[in-house]
């Protein structure tokens, strides 16, 4: 059984900026999951705590709101706009930016133990 | 609760960015009337799936959602193009959405598929030139 990792754990780890959601550093989380394809995150109903993106509009925090995800990656440095941002705080999600890439990223995590659902 | 919960919301068509609200509200609704997370997070991805395409394929059009203690009921009607061919349009990674679309990280073809997945029914009617209807209906367990 997996005991999951902090919010606060995962900046670390990805040395990267948090954004918004502070008060969400303490926050466990057992999964993640990584596209840019939103469909594609909503292909799979079960919960998935973290998302990491390239991608870089509202949706993909409307996207993470209907998952129940509690902290979104964008990945490759790439940082959001103050829309993004304020809608990400009023539903309670974390967002931070890294800039390592997709790939490497996930493996980062991964070799921590955030793993995927298969 | 009362017998029938109704909520109706018009969606815009013009701003793909405000996509999602209507979605956003209903699972809100749904969350406070206690249904179990498994149910609202499938009724709340099949409604914002149909409600991207409403904006991305249809101008925009109105969301009826009925929760009765049997089941939630969503009604998604536009006024668009309407869809030709049903059958193909349900086909994983069949899609007509422009590249716009798909830079904003939909119109893979997986709208509809993802609809059927996590709907206990959906029927979709359509006809070119005046729009599309699309039912879906979420069982709800009786406790």
């Amino acid at each position: 059984m997996d005991t999951g990792i902090t919010i606060g754990e995962i900046q670390k780890l990805l040395n990267a900026r948090l954004l918004c959601g502070e008060t969400m550093l303490g926050t466990e989380v057992h999964s993640a999951y990584g596209a840019d394809l939103m469909s594609d995150v909503l292909a799979f109903v079960k919960e998935q705590s973290v998302l990491l993106t390239g991608l870089l509009n509202l949706q993909v925090v409307r996207t993470a709101e209907m998952m129940d995800m509690k902290c979104i990656v964008f990945v490759r440095g790439k940082v959001p706009d103050e829309a993004i941002l304020t809608l990400a705080e009023a539903r309670g999600i974390a967002v931070m930016s890294t800039d390592y890439r997709m790939y490497s990223a996930c493996g980062r995590l991964y070799a921590a133990g955030l793993v995927g659902l298969e | 609760m009362p017998d029938v919960v109704r909520l109706h919301y018009d969606v815009d068509g013009e701003n793909f960015m405000a996509a999602g609200e209507a979605s956003s509200a209903v699972k809100n609704v749904l969350r406070r009337l206690g249904f179990g997370e498994d149910l609202v997070r499938r009724a709340a991805i099949c409604l914002y799936e149909g409600e991207i395409n409403m904006v991305i394929h249809a101008n925009g059009g109105a969301i009826d959602v009925s929760v009765s203690p049997q089941a939630i009921e969503m009604v998604l009607q536009d006024q668009g193009d309407g869809i030709p061919d049903i059958e193909q349009a349900m086909r994983e990674g069949f899609s007509t959405a422009s590249d716009r679309v798909r830079d904003l990280g939909f119109g893979a073809g997986m709208g509809l598929p993802n609809m059927r997945r996590y709907a206990d029914s959906l029927e979709v009617t359509s006809e070119p030139g005046k729009g599309t209807r699309v039912l879906m209906t979420l069982r709800i367990a009786p406790v």
